[in-house]
């Protein structure tokens, strides 16, 4: 039974699993900015698993520390980004990713 | 042992497929849901390799806060969720592409990398026994020592956040009467009485 042993591989190979389905849903949704920001979330989340899955690991308390810092920023982020969708939506009513051009970037 | 195996491969599957579901669902409310799903599970997932605190903090912070702010903004923005699929299988192609392409290499790093003795050595606060000390007291040991600075600069982090998300959304709308609690107390009997003197007869 040696796959029930869960080593670090186990835990990293998930994140990567999570990380492509956060890059792949902002390929899918390109129009929905509020999914867009999901899958960053997505994506953070897969950071968060591997800190600590190394920091588990390794028997080091900063990889625990770091993912508190990502979390913290993370929450921030989700934060301004959804108070810029309703700031936007509020101007222009529409949030599609296609109409946000007025920088002409 | 094998039961630790099992409750991983179950946590890692639904987490998997709530993840999928949160990028491919119809409606940005079930997305929403399936996202706080994946914290869920995923905090299970930490809480099997041992950082309670931060499975506790997962769950508080992303399912308690931000999955319900991003729940409230699906909520309030008028949209028409149907018409914003358009184009949904437009992007599936090169979405799968890039996604296989990446999850590959990703794992052919994991399956060439090894670690080296210098690093598995380098740690500067090894994880004290379980038995001793807490997860929550030992991570407290270390933040609020060797780490306060920054931890004060995550906290200024939050503050800007919050002010800034204040500052963005709040308005003033016109043509909205409100109650004006100082004007109502300066009001004065002089001010709003007046005595007129009618003449009989007259009127005024």
């Amino acid at each position: 039974m040696a796959f029930l042993e869960i080593g670090l591989g186990h835990y990293l190979t998930l994140a990567a699993v999570v990380f492509t389905i956060g890059v792949f849903g902002i390929f899918l949704n390109r129009k929905n900015v509020i999914i867009i920001l999901m899958s960053i979330e997505l994506m953070l989340l897969a950071v968060n698993i591997n800190l600590i899955a190394f920091s588990a690991y390794l028997h080091d308390l900063v990889g625990q520390i770091f993912a508190l810092f990502v979390l913290t920023v993370a929450a921030g982020e989700a934060a301004i980004g959804l108070a810029i969708i309703v700031v936007y939506f509020r101007n222009r009513g529409t949030i599609e990713v296609e109409d946000i051009n007025l920088m002409k970037g | 042992m094998i039961l630790q195996g099992l409750t991983f491969y179950l946590f890692a599957a639904i987490a998997v497929a709530a993840a999928t579901m949160v990028v491919s669902a119809r409606n940005p409310v079930h997305s929403v849901l399936f996202l706080i799903l994946t914290f869920f599970t995923t905090a299970g997932l930490f809480v099997l390799i041992g950082a309670e605190f931060l499975a506790m903090v997962l769950v508080v912070v992303y399912v308690g806060a931000v999955a319900v702010l991003f729940m409230f903004v699906v909520m309030m923005l008028d949209i028409n969720f149907v018409e914003m699929r358009e184009g949904f299988l437009q992007y599936m192609p090169i979405g799968v592409l890039v996604g296989i392409i990446l999850l590959v290499e990703l794992l052919m790093i994991l399956g060439t990398a090894t670690m080296s003795p210098e690093v598995m050595a380098a740690g500067t606060e090894p994880i004290p026994d379980l038995a001793q000390r807490q997860n929550t007291a030992a991570l407290g040991d270390v933040i609020y020592t060797k780490y306060i600075y920054l931890f004060q600069a995550a906290g200024m982090i939050l503050l800007t956040a919050m002010i800034g998300a204040i500052v963005l959304t709040l308005r003033q709308r016109p043509g909205v009467r409100k109650q004006v609690v100082a004007k109502q107390l300066a009001r004065r009997r002089e001010d709003a009485v007046e005595l007129k003197k009618v003449q009989p007869g007259q009127g005024i």
